[in-house]
């Protein structure tokens, strides 16, 4: 009997109809996949980190169950929480039978995503939002895919593994421990050709010229080195709906930019641009006017 | 071949176990690579690299272990960059070329050029050869021509060999770029969490314990949430020497400011050493002095003091009575003396200079004031290295002078 799985089964996701996914990043969910560990994502806020777990699901047919990280977030918080303050209130005012501790216990997502028989995709999001110490907490149920309730003294053991996603925006360090475990990748922000079917899945049919012309203005943005916070996809997205809503012509657009404010979030940056526009600065309008790293 | 990935990227400082190492060959047996190098590469660096500030060594080592591609594009960065500045030097270039030159920055050319570099390993394939012949001879450098530039652009059918040898990943290395937003995860450790101030939090467990103790009667006990209790000095040098790093400061002058979790932040300037008097501007006029004494008056041992500086002036500026530089203010104390008295007087105290660690040595008001502080570089992993000194659980390293 051989282990070695077949390119057919390794190969399960591939990016879906909406999300246009890199042949790194398509390997990186992939070997997670295989090896059933969790898969820790990072990159530039604004690249499609979150939005991953949502179309590997997809792809895969599984369900999925979020879990948004804040920096008040615990770690035994997403395996259950004991609802002490109910209990209180129930065994004072009376409703709710107080004497079996497990009506108060509720799951939190791990719980639940253990509890159930379907493989399920479980997205934690943003997980450098919590505590420098989160992560440890989640070490060996994220290893073992089991707990138990201290309570009650009911072990929870995952009955299907669930497919882990992680975010980061590296906010804070996650710990060695933690890192060890996962399988890692850096989505890189899109080159120019991999933006085109990205902007292709979301504004089908878009003009060359003016996809062209959108681009280059997109990307001569962000190679500015003084930009406090450079655009992003989504923002990019955003703003060729912005575009398209307006109706504007392809030749406006090539001689400065429209809608700022749906690139730019920051006022420095914006006022930034306007000096550079009183300054009679050029915008480039052909792919040769940036550096030769788009000149392929 | 495989040992030799392994400890190659130790050497270079990944951090890399047996734990990773075991995935990785998991992954293999389980042929999850594919008898692919491009999707070997990218199966090793998934397993085995585990943040973006690694990747652009686990390229090097790859690129080396995996063809045996020799030394790194830093040094010749800094060979080209410093002929390109001077475009004379080159007596082979055509006039057109040379109108050329003239017509570009220093900056841009150099981009131009090391984009360039990036790209000819892609058509010629000795990937350590190119940096010889190429990069060296004078006329190598006709690739900067815009002419020269262009190349099969990337698709699918790149290798592994090419991927890691463009070094896309070289910007994410810590020990090189310092942001605002880097500096703020390298200062979020700067905490020391303490319940104090309002009872605002219920508290459940006194609140179990009330109630019972009530006979049941629900009886509420509040608490005050965990803030963080560090207050920070911050002693920054500015002007001179300093000049070259206004960058870096002011980037963590932002981050400081930005960090809400610091209870209390004080901040003034000095120019080279510390006397009587410190300022609350960087103008460093009269109406903003303030007496360095009524520093160590107003502010008790637990503040945290750090200090940004060069560190380096003459001897006579530390050592000397009067010896301060500026004719504006004359202190009779000398300066060593003063330092002295702040790191008797806080318990924690740290100094970042932002001078390359290399050089610290070569001054010798440095290496004194070395012995009284802990010295940390202005770099992320120097910041997070001096927050550590400031309410890390390790009391401050190095030998102190009383």
């Amino acid at each position: 009997m051989s282990t070695r799985v077949t390119n057919e089964d390794f190969r399960r996701f591939a990016g879906t109809a909406s999300y246009i996914a890199s042949e790194a990043l398509i390997d990186a969910v992939n070997c997670a996949l295989a090896l059933e560990r969790p898969l820790l994502i990072k990159g530039e806020p604004g690249t499609g980190k979150t939005l991953l777990a949502r179309h590997v699901a997809q792809a895969l047919g599984m369900p999925m169950e979020s879990w948004h990280i804040k920096s008040t977030t615990k770690g035994a918080e997403g395996l259950y929480v004991y609802d002490t303050v109910q209990r209180l209130n129930d065994s004072r005012f009376g409703g709710g039978d107080v004497a079996n501790i497990r009506n108060y216990i509720r799951m939190g997502p791990l719980g639940r995503v253990f509890a159930t028989d379907r493989r399920h995709v479980l997205l934690i999001d943003e997980i450098d939002k919590a505590d420098v110490e989160f992560p440890n907490d989640l070490l060996r149920e994220l290893d073992e895919m089991r707990f138990t309730v201290v309570e009650t003294g009911d072990e929870i053991a995952a009955r299907e593994r669930p497919v882990v996603i992680i975010t980061s925006n590296n906010e804070k360090e996650l710990p060695d421990a933690f890192l060890r475990r996962c399988i890692f990748h850096f989505i890189e922000f899109p080159d120019a050709g991999l933006m085109k079917r990205i902007v292709d899945v979301h504004h089908p049919n878009l003009d060359a010229t003016l996809l062209d012309q959108v681009l280059i203005k997109f990307y001569w943005l962000r190679e500015q080195g003084e930009l406090r916070k450079k655009p992003s996809t989504s923002e990019l997205i955003d703003w060729i709906a912005a575009l398209l809503r307006s109706g504007i012509t392809t030749d406006k657009i090539e001689s400065h930019i429209p809608f700022l404010g749906a690139l730019l979030k920051n006022e420095q940056d914006t006022e930034a641009l306007q000096q550079y526009d009183e300054r009679q600065g050029k915008y480039p309008s052909r792919w040769s006017d940036l550096g030769p790293r788009y000149n392929q | 071949m495989f040992i030799d990935l392994f400890y190659g990227l130790r050497d270079e400082g990944i951090p890399l176990g047996m734990q990773e190492w075991l995935t990785f060959m998991e992954a293999l047996k389980k042929g999850l690579h594919g008898c692919n190098l491009l999707r070997f590469y990218y199966l090793a660096r998934a397993c085995l690299v585990k943040s973006e500030t690694f990747y652009d060594a686990f390229d090097r080592v790859f690129a080396r272990v995996f063809r045996g591609v020799e030394g790194s594009l830093d040094d010749i960065g800094d060979s080209v960059l410093d002929w390109l500045k001077d475009p004379k030097n080159f007596p082979e270039l055509t006039p057109e070329q040379l109108a050329e030159l003239e017509r570009l920055s220093g900056d841009e050319l150099m981009r131009r050029f090391l984009d360039t570099l990036a790209e000819q390993t892609e058509r010629h394939d000795g990937g350590g050869r190119w940096v010889g012949t190429g990069g060296r001879s004078p006329f190598g450098h006709g690739g900067v021509h815009p002419t020269g530039i262009r190349v099969g652009g990337p698709g699918k059918s790149r290798s592994a060999m090419k991927v890691a040898e463009e070094r896309k990943f070289s910007d994410y290395r810590t020990d090189l770029t310092l942001d605002v937003r880097q500096t703020r995860t390298a200062l979020r450790r700067l905490r020391h969490l303490t319940r104090n101030g309002t009872a605002s939090e219920l508290d459940i467990d006194e609140t179990v314990d009330e109630t019972c103790r009530n006979a049941g009667e629900i009886e509420l006990v509040f608490r005050p949430p965990r803030r963080n209790n560090v207050r920070l000095l911050l002693l920054m040098d500015v002007g001179g020497t300093m000049d070259p790093y206004f960058k870096p400061v002011s980037t963590l002058l932002t981050a400081l400011h930005e960090e809400k979790g610091v209870q209390s932040f004080e901040s003034y300037y000095f120019h080279n050493c510390i006397y009587d008097e410190v300022f609350s501007r960087a103008s460093m006029r009269r109406d903003a002095a303030v007496p360095t004494g009524d520093l160590l008056r107003r502010l008790d041992s637990r503040w945290k003091l750090l200090v940004v500086g060069d560190a380096s002036m003459h001897p006579a500026e530390l050592h000397e009575p009067y010896g301060c530089i500026d004719p504006r203010m004359t202190s009779e104390t000398p300066g060593i003396t003063w330092l002295q008295k702040l790191v008797g007087h806080f318990e924690r105290s740290a100094w970042m200079n932002p001078d390359d660690p290399r050089v610290w040595d070569h001054s010798q008001t440095a290496r004194v004031i070395r012995r009284l502080f802990p010295m940390h570089h202005l770099s992320v992993e120097g910041i997070a290295d001096a927050v550590s000194t400031l309410v890390g659980a390790r009391a401050a390293a190095g030998p102190r002078l009383h």
